[in-house]
């Protein structure tokens, strides 16, 4: 099954025709994602050829659901214009929008998602600044490397796109249903909360493997949720723990604030809700194999 | 972005925020012109990004010109909680009757924007929120929709503003907002908005934080950048486009994204504890698909600090390939070696995922004397931190 993600989605690529677009949009075919289009108003109506599959250009997505049937849309177009493109996905219905973006503007996020609430959230937003999400081995929605593992029975959700990377590298040879990279930025559309209930209701996921870092208290409100409505054994992992007050470590919304948003915090919360938690990421994995019992 | 307390002064003034005169000064000499010009009175405050600057002694009352310069002198130079004072604002003195707090800021967890008031400002409203929750309103502000005259009127409600001062709250608070969304702001407070003893509302001190991210299309924020304050690690870093922190261990840290990175220092410094707890020199995020140059500019930066004594280099290559960061370290300390730079410390470089046994044979065929190749995570952060402790 997996979640948000299976063989049948047909994916919208905005932002196609540009060089990350287009490589991506390669890299994504390659792990056999059901491209049906991109998206540019400037070339409506032509193609692009990517090593011998031909995909349509449209120009809008409402165009390209219409004549496609898509129910994905992966962004990647530029932080000053993002916030268009993410409205044009919401108005134009899509279920699904990726927005791999990355460095857009907080104003911006804040008013594509009221905006998505003002449309009674038929979209669901992953994103913006994350890596998208794979089922590996059915489609791959983002800028995951589709070869790091294989289908499998553990769930992961992520703030952080290399940890990702990580974590499904250390638990390679057992495979994962999904793994979604939700973003780290402050403001963020679909969050652990979300994914962890997907997974929880995934017939296919046996375990939950859940990444937070430092910052606000998305961590803390995923464990009060697991706590209540999590039957799934979760691990948990949170980067961050040495990170010094007031500096932001990379991700906008990564930062210590006096004393809300540290790692440590996150990590008890988690405990007490039954979470076992990792301190390096290959612990966090141990755990995970001796839950699964491989 | 976190701006000084004249800085915001002048962008709550930019916008219509009433606010009292005041003059930003670096010598003391020039508080006694100022000083005068006012009447002779004049509040002299440290500008500092730090809370608690009253308390530590960097806010004085100056009864006459004379005395500004002497209270001027006093503070500049001081150190509050670890930052020195280089610049004092002057203000003009105000007969204050009641403290008010307002501020409008961004609710990661409800993930829209927030308007938060109380008529017991001028105290740090954490302490407020705490102690009195009731007495602080906090109000949700669509994010499209703003502050209209409703909401003001609402915000000033839940807060219990006096009614003889609702209407001039309900004009600070438009305005204020004006300054959140044209300035792209995090953060927009006043603490104490004032009323005086002729009954006007005048904004006294206030803290605003700005969104990086938005810089694009706010080309006026740059000039706001404390430059001189910045660690010249962290300036250097930042001229060449590096997302790098300071931080006070011995061990240099390079690594590709943000969560990568992060967890890094926390392995590192796990592993310092077995080797004379060393830790962390460094927070560096090169990035998905850096080149070689993108490498040469980080281990550049990160060789260049004294307190750096051995490097750790962690790529797991997603989308990046290992043998593409492989000939990246290579080519970066023959870069590095051509720039005149001798490399005298230790790397240690885990490489992983995509291409790795390509890119491990790499730096195996270099042979270069000062790097070393472990390939698990764990067993590097070990192999950085022990020779760091040598």
């Amino acid at each position: 099954m997996a979640i948000f993600l299976t063989k049948e989605s047909k994916v919208i690529v905005q932002g196609m025709t540009g060089a990350t677009g287009m490589r991506h949009t390669r890299l994504m075919l390659a792990d056999g994602t059901n491209i049906v289009g991109g998206v540019n108003p400037r070339k409506a109506g032509t193609s692009v050829d990517f090593d011998g599959t031909d995909v349509p250009v449209f120009g809008s997505v409402a165009e390209a659901i219409e004549k496609t049937g898509a129910d994905v849309s992966v962004i990647f177009v530029p932080p000053a214009f993002a916030k268009a493109a993410v409205i044009e996905a919401i108005d134009a219905e899509i279920p699904l929008a990726v927005v791999i973006t990355e460095g857009i503007a907080v104003h911006d996020s804040a008013s594509f998602w009221a905006h998505a609430g003002e449309k009674g959230n038929k979209t669901r937003i992953i994103g913006p600044n994350c890596p998208g999400l794979i089922t590996p081995g059915q489609s791959n929605a983002g800028i995951i490397p589709g070869d790091i593992t294989k289908p499998g029975r553990i769930g992961l959700v992520s703030k952080s796109g290399t940890l990702t990377y990580q974590m499904m590298y250390e638990l390679r040879d057992i495979g994962f249903s999904s793994a979604v990279g939700i973003g780290g930025d402050p403001i963020i559309g679909t969050t652990h909360i979300d994914a962890l209930q997907a997974f929880q209701d995934d017939a296919d996921t046996d375990l939950i493997v859940m990444i937070g870092e430092i910052g606000g208290d998305a961590e803390e409100r995923a464990a009060a949720y697991i706590a209540e409505h999590i039957t799934k054994p979760v691990v948990g992992y949170v980067a961050g723990f040495t990170a010094p007050e007031g500096k932001t470590m990379g991700h906008a919304g990564a930062i210590v604030s006096g004393s809300s948003g540290t790692a440590q915090a996150k990590k008890e919360a988690l405990e007490a809700a039954g979470v076992k938690v990792g301190k390096t990421p290959s612990e966090t994995a141990r755990l995970a194999r001796e839950l699964i019992g491989k | 972005m976190d701006l000084f307390e004249y800085q915001a002064r002048d962008i709550f003034a930019k916008h219509g925020v009433p606010v009292l005169g005041g003059a930003v000064i670096e010598n003391a000499e020039e508080a006694r012109a100022i000083a005068e010009g006012w009447g002779g009175r004049a509040v002299v405050k440290a500008q500092v990004k730090v809370g608690g600057r009253g308390k530590a002694g960097g806010v004085k009352l100056a009864s006459d010109p004379a005395d500004a310069v002497a209270k001027a002198e006093a503070i500049l130079g001081m150190d509050i909680k670890g930052h020195t004072v280089h610049k004092v604002m002057l203000a003009q003195t105000a007969d204050i009757k009641d403290e008010y707090y307002v501020s409008f800021l961004l609710d990661r967890t409800n993930r829209t924007f927030l308007a938060m008031a109380s008529v017991e400002g001028g105290v740090e409203i954490e302490v407020v929120a705490v102690e009195n929750p009731d007495a602080l309103a906090r109000i949700a502000v669509d994010a499209n929709e703003g502050v209209t005259d409703a909401k003001a009127r609402e915000i000033v409600e839940a807060a219990k503003f006096p009614a003889d001062v609702a209407d001039q709250i309900v004009e600070v608070l438009k305005s204020l907002w004006k300054v959140f969304i044209a300035e792209d702001a995090l953060l927009v407070e006043v603490n104490p908005l004032v009323k005086t003893g002729d009954g006007k509302i005048v904004a006294l001190d206030g803290k605003v934080s700005l969104d990086e991210n938005a810089d694009f299309r706010q080309p006026e924020h740059e000039a706001l950048e404390d430059k001189a304050a910045a660690n010249p690690l962290e300036a250097a870093a930042k001229a060449k486009n590096l997302n790098y922190v300071k931080l006070d261990g011995e061990v240099g840290i390079i690594g590709n994204g943000a969560g990568l990175v992060m967890s890094t220092l926390d392995v590192v410094a796990y592993a310092g504890e077995k080797h004379g707890n060393v830790k962390p020199a460094n927070f560096l995020d090169i990035g998905g698909g850096a080149s070689a140059q993108v490498m040469a500019n980080g281990l550049g930066v990160i060789l260049g600090d004294p307190d750096v004594k051995s490097v750790f280099v962690n790529v797991f290559g997603g989308i990046t390939a290992c043998d593409e960061v492989a000939n990246g370290i290579v080519q970066a300390l023959e870069l590095l070696a051509a720039g005149g730079e001798a490399v005298t410390k230790p790397l240690v470089v885990r490489l992983d995922g995509n291409n790795a046994e390509l890119g491990r044979k790499i730096l195996s065929d270099a042979n270069h004397p000062l790097v070393q190749r472990v390939d698990t995570m764990d067993e590097a952060a070990d192999k950085a931190a022990e020779l760091a402790a040598k």
